[in-house]
């Protein structure tokens, strides 16, 4: 297929389309909406049929509707955001302990209080130990390749795949993508097979209490398979390279690529980032610059967070004395999630590990601000966390005036 | 083109401004350019202040951040030009497209006179040309015409196409006669520039 000039939701949707989902079910939030109204038209066009939409009231009914008709051996898709995908929060775990390979869009939004519309990680995060797998796109083309891969993952897995990408800042940014044939998509996606279905004809019951004789043995199970998720995920990706003649995830004219990580300039780097999302593109432009100054630092992308690669990152960072994690969520009172996987996957090495938390709510991350920040890691004068741009003034100003502590 | 160039697009809610910034993309992408367009990510208002960006090169584009140093700006609303930051990070020689049927002076921007290159700075009646053939005050397909035949970074074709691509054919055609005019004007504005 040629290359287009395409919104990030547009090339979802289409992406989405060409999976053919037997089940839409979605509740309307920003930045989310663009990709559900595309596929929503699609199905009312009959351009995507068989499919249903199914309109509910809220995003716990949207996520139900999903876990029901995928019980019922259909495949199901759904997309959220923010507190969409925290309203949604209870069914998200009752998805993932059924079993069932649905896969949910997940169009990264800060969460409240305050409301805010923009980009961060907090809503992923949130629920990145749900027992879903998490894949984060870096670009639009990422995004589309992602789709193909979670479907086919979650129905060979029995688990459900939630794809991130950033919202407005990848949902809603025109840029060019390939999207792959119907043809090359039904070779690479066959027709979804359930392990086990609902059927009024042949009644069975799922989800039944499970007693303490047993739920510990539950859980470990879908502990292990999910992270089975770490050897499909490379193996379909080689495949997928195969089948599209372009690595997962390469932009039009590019050759680069990856599933668990992706590695950028990291040959003889001492300091190496860590980030995932469409951060990576601002970072690797600093990046690219710093080597120019020549500071020997690198990029390692996270495409893959849930089930965590660290056998991937390990190797990704080898050689490497100081990681500085780029992360766009933390823990209030305690630290940046990835840098807590980071430092555990690093653990038997001589590595220091430093979070840098930027982007919260939508603010923009400069590639000058990342520089300046990079280069004090590489003197060594970075603290062990610190906020990208904070205005201190202004915090200063508020401690002042309600006298805390 | 040997560096990239950027784009920040002013305007208010209603006026088409993110729509710009996506037809401008797919006008440079139809060019054989990178390009890539986003907008300022607001709550959408009517009425309220609207940005929108689009960055074009002959090489894979992978900032994600806001333009702040554009090399061209377009406002779509004179109403604008005397907030603060309106002109904030514009290089000297940076593009300045401003739709108004008022000269730089009497919209009291003697100042931008200095600050910019004459030639570089234009005044664009667009919504005049958008309410005579659109019939609306659209002036967003106006001022891209504008844009492409002052600075050359997009072909005017390129910009047609890329409208004739986001609408339906009867609305295309219309904002197609439009773009064609402000592609004369620019033109008849440089002519008379060079003369003068």
């Amino acid at each position: 297929m040629p290359v287009q000039q395409l919104e990030g939701s547009r090339a979802v949707a289409e992406a989405v389309a060409l999976c053919r989902p037997e089940v839409v079910c979605a509740y309307p939030i920003s930045p989310q909406t663009h990709i559900i109204e595309a596929v929503g038209a699609m199905v009312k066009s009959g351009r995507l049929t068989p499919c249903e939409f199914v309109n509910v009231e809220s995003e716990f009914a949207a996520m139900s509707v999903s876990i029901g008709a995928s019980a019922t051996g259909a495949r199901a898709y759904t997309a959220t955001a923010s507190q969409g995908l925290l309203f949604m929060a209870e069914a998200v775990f009752n998805a993932a302990g059924l079993g069932l390979p649905i896969v949910m869009t997940v169009a990264n939004r800060a969460v409240g209080a305050p409301i805010n519309i923009w980009n961060d990680h907090s809503d992923s995060m949130a629920l990145r130990d749900a027992g879903w797998v998490q894949l984060f796109a870096e670009t639009n083309q990422a995004a589309v390749d992602l789709h193909l891969l979670a479907f086919r993952l979650a129905e060979e897995l029995s688990v459900p795949v939630m794809v991130c990408m950033d919202g407005f800042i990848l949902t809603h940014a025109f840029e060019p993508v390939e999207l792959p044939t119907q043809e090359q998509v039904d070779w690479f996606l066959p027709r979804y097979v359930p392990r086990q279905e609902l059927d009024p004809e042949a009644p069975i019951t799922i989800g039944a209490m499970v007693g303490p004789e047993a739920f510990e043995e539950v859980r470990y199970l879908a502990h292990l398979r999910l992270l089975r998720a770490l050897t499909r995920v490379p193996e379909l990706a080689s495949e997928f390279e195969t089948m599209f003649g372009r690595p997962l995830g390469a932009r039009p004219g590019s050759a680069v690529g990856g599933s668990l990580v992706t590695s950028y300039r990291t040959e003889g780097a001492t300091t190496v980032v860590v980030a995932l999302g469409s951060v990576l593109g601002t970072v690797k432009d600093a990046v690219d610059e710093l080597r120019t100054e020549g500071h020997p630092i690198g990029v390692v992308g996270l495409t893959t967070y849930r089930p965590f690669p660290a056998e991937a990152l390990h190797g990704a960072v080898e050689g490497a004395h100081r990681v500085v994690v780029v992360e766009k969520a933390f823990g209030t009172g305690g630290r940046g999630f990835v840098t807590d996987d980071v430092a555990i996957a690093l653990r038997d090495h001589d590595v220091a590990v430093h979070t840098i938390v930027a982007g919260l709510g939508g603010r923009p991350i400069s590639e000058e601000s990342l520089r300046r920040v990079l280069a004090t890691a590489i003197t060594g004068d970075l603290p062990a966390m610190s906020f990208l741009d904070l205005d201190m003034g202004a915090v200063t100003a508020e401690t002042r005036a309600v006298r805390p502590l | 083109m040997c560096a990239m160039f950027q784009v920040r697009i002013h305007g208010r809610g209603g006026q088409g401004v993110v729509t710009a910034a996506e037809m401008l993309s797919v006008a440079a992408f139809l060019d054989g350019s990178w390009s890539q367009a986003f907008p300022s990510f607001g709550s959408e208002r009517t009425g309220a202040p609207v940005v929108s960006y689009c960055r074009i090169d002959d090489r894979e584009i992978r900032t994600r951040a806001p333009v702040d140093e554009p090399d061209a700006l377009i406002v779509q609303d004179a109403t604008l030009v005397h907030h603060v930051d309106l002109f904030s990070g514009v290089a000297p020689a940076g593009f300045v497209l401003v739709n108004t049927s008022h000269t730089v002076e009497e919209l009291g921007l003697e100042d931008l006179v200095a600050r910019f290159r004459r030639e570089r700075l234009l005044t664009v009646p667009a919504s005049e040309i958008a309410l005579r053939h659109v019939g609306r005050n659209v002036p967003n397909t106006v001022l891209l015409a504008a844009f492409a035949v002052a600075t050359g970074v997009v072909s005017l074709d390129a910009v047609v196409a890329a409208i004739r691509q986001r609408f339906e054919p009867e609305v295309a055609e219309r904002n197609a006669r439009a773009a064609a005019e402000a592609g004369d004007y620019v033109r008849e504005a440089q002519g008379a520039r060079a003369t003068a």
